[in-house]
């Protein structure tokens, strides 16, 4: 059951991806600790984290992409589930720093020490063990989803109202964790990390294999979600995206197909948070900005939204001009990212892989017809009127 | 429920709705056999299609009863229920999944279970297989199996629809106009589908075209204001002094 699922999931588009991906994997780490600073082949340290990083994006713009490009659900409110993954993996980390930190308490984080707490709140335990931090970055985003999902679907929220909620969802989770008796550190989030797993999270080795974590988890990830949009039930999210009442009648649980959707998208999204909080070394409230869920939406748009391999080249691209454009004209990068998303939405609404498939789709249909006009063949069948 | 309800297939008694004030359905009362051809006419806003939504769940009565196969109560439960129970339903306008092929559509429609999971690791069985072809040819569609649904023309779009409504195996079929907006020679080959279908379940059909309706020859129901003006073969209705006034006369 589970075997065929994964095979249907490889169409070439995605084993290439994937290989793309393992070969990073091995090859970016590799190259940045076997080769001396002055190899020209030397990918340097800060080179692995940012593209670590762009990798972390590129996951939360396939999350998206499940949800809005398949399933007509456009999320305003992806990064908090992106946050809350990555909060999950702020406080194993905080966890960690143990004794360490500037009062030396062993038990308390510094923030809490500092506003005079005197125990760990309850929601902090089992956050020492490992285990337990990689099983709140799935659950606690999946959860939300889940109950924020339930309440929307079965209320038939759709279309632009669904998107408001979704951000107001966000913005509350933003002001929530702003304030400092909510036990997350308040504005300055977590930060000052030591180690992840016993191992120092500045050092090379470990940015190097948190680098792998990100391709990797990108590669199941888009298997995973290629095997759900090629499945029946893929089948149905896109049916019920261009006409959901149709799909009602044919006697599909819309609510049920949406719901699940959606908590499997905040799922995907709190692992890419969980992975990029190690790789910049801080988490705060700033990640909850409603501004942040809408550049994944451009992302996704830029990349193609409905192709699976679109949104992780959209969100590679985007950022890598984000890094380029924010350090040569740091104040016109707004523009240029609201004119990006405009002229994307005018000339390329399929976003860039989505207009090269159609170029290369129509090329091959216009080469059948020719072979089968120089065959002496009568063409396959006149196309209908539209 | 203690009463005894005969086994009626489908049974409407003294339903009434109302949008803003206005009386779409006025306690209508209606039946149908198991195995019936029925024709539905009447003027606009007679509430043909209100009926329809209120058999298959879209909009709930504001009174009056809703019964499937006797004992299974309709106001009570929700458009995939109704669905799953056995109800199908063809919209006026086409409505086909356009990015979706002529194939998948049918494979949607196939009445098999419907779960997430059910759906999630779904594999297309022989038997799976052989019907969809079955219904392919029955609605002559074979050689555009792999189209898109979008590229299909107006008529053959209609014919999907029907199509599907073969695949989900409905005991009950209603069918909104399905003739609106086909060729002569189109519509008379929809009536032949038609009755094919109706020798083996129950289908309802709405329809403007009186041409259309007496190629059927089946009894004929007409509807005004919300409630049955006559009800009969199409001549005996026709000439319905009450039908010809409020809706042929017109």
């Amino acid at each position: 059951m589970i075997t065929s699922f994964l095979i249907r999931s490889l169409d070439r588009t995605i084993v290439i991806a994937v290989a793309i991906l393992l070969a990073l994997a091995v090859l970016v780490p590799a190259l940045n600790l076997l080769t001396s600073a002055d190899h020209p082949l030397h990918v340097p340290t800060y080179l692995v984290s940012l593209f670590g990083k762009y990798l972390t994006y590129a996951l939360l713009a396939l999350a998206l992409d499940l949800v809005w490009g398949f399933c007509g659900i456009l999320s305003l409110g992806h990064a908090a589930f992106f946050a809350l993954g990555g909060y999950a993996m702020g406080m194993y980390l905080m966890r960690q720093i143990g004794a360490r930190g500037s009062y030396g308490n062993p038990l308390l984080p510094d923030f809490m020490v500092f506003l005079n707490w005197k125990e760990l709140p309850w929601f902090w335990y089992g956050f020492d063990m490992f285990w337990f931090a990689a099983l709140m970055v799935i659950v606690v985003p999946g959860l939300i989803a889940f109950v924020f999902g339930w309440f929307a679907f079965r209320s038939r929220v759709n279309g632009v109202y669904l998107s408001i909620i979704t951000q107001a969802m966000t913005y509350a989770l933003l002001l929530a964790f702003f304030r400092n008796d909510m036990g997350f550190g308040g504005n300055n989030g977590l930060t000052d990390f030591k180690d992840i797993l016993g191992f120092n999270i500045q050092a090379d080795g470990t940015r190097g294999a948190l680098f792998a974590a990100s391709a990797l988890a990108l590669a199941a990830s888009l298997v995973i979600t290629s095997g759900i949009v090629r499945s029946k039930f893929g089948k149905v999210l896109v049916a019920l995206r261009d006409a959901e009442s149709r799909t009602r009648f044919l006697g599909y649980r819309v609510e049920h197909m949406k719901l699940f959707a959606f908590t499997v998208s905040a799922m995907m999204a709190g692992v890419a948070g969980a992975l990029y909080v190690p790789q910049v070394g801080i988490i705060n409230p700033g990640e909850f900005e409603p501004g942040n869920s809408i550049e994944v939406v451009i992302w996704t748009a830029v990349g193609g939204r409905g192709t699976l391999v679109g949104p992780i080249i959209g969100a590679i691209l985007v950022n890598g001009g984000k890094s380029i454009f924010t350090a040569a004209f740091p104040e016109f990068w707004l523009f240029a990212l609201g004119g990006l998303f405009v002229l994307v939405t005018l000339f390329l609404p399929k976003g860039v892989v989505g207009t090269a498939l159609q170029y290369v789709s129509r090329r091959r249909a216009y080469r059948e017809a020719r072979n089968h006009k120089d065959a002496g063949l009568p063409a396959a069948e006149p196309l209908a009127a539209e | 429920m203690t009463e005894k309800r005969p086994k009626n297939l489908l049974y409407l008694d003294g339903v009434s709705v109302s949008f803003d004030g206005f009386k779409a359905l006025n306690s209508l009362s209606f039946i149908v056999e198991p195995g019936e051809l029925r024709a539905i006419i009447g003027p606009n806003g007679a509430g043909k299609t209100t009926m329809m939504d209120i058999i298959t769940g879209k909009t709930r009565p504001d009174e009056g009863a809703v019964f499937f196969k006797g004992d299974i109560d309709l106001t009570r439960k929700d458009e995939a229920e109704i669905a799953q129970l056995g109800i199908g339903r063809k919209f006026q306008k086409p409505t086909v999944f356009e990015s979706h092929t002529v194939w998948d559509n049918l494979e949607l429609a196939l009445n098999r279970r419907r779960g997430v999971f059910a759906t999630l690791f779904y594999r297309l069985t022989g038997e799976d297989k052989a019907r969809i072809e079955e219904i392919l040819s029955t609605v002559r569609l074979t050689g555009r199996r792999d189209d898109l649904a979008a590229n299909l023309s107006h008529g053959q779009k209609q014919w999907l629809e029907i199509g599907m409504l073969l695949a989900q195996e409905p005991e009950l079929l209603l069918v909104d106009e399905p003739v609106a907006g086909m060729t002569d020679a189109e519509t008379a080959e929809t009536a032949v589908l038609l009755k094919e279908i109706a020798r083996t379940r129950s289908v309802v059909v709405v329809e403007h075209d009186m041409g259309f309706i007496r190629d059927l020859g089946v009894k004929v129901t007409c509807l005004a204001e919300g409630s049955v003006l006559a009800e009969g073969s199409i001549d005996f209705v026709s000439n319905d002094p009450k039908v010809i006034e409020n809706y042929l006369g017109r």
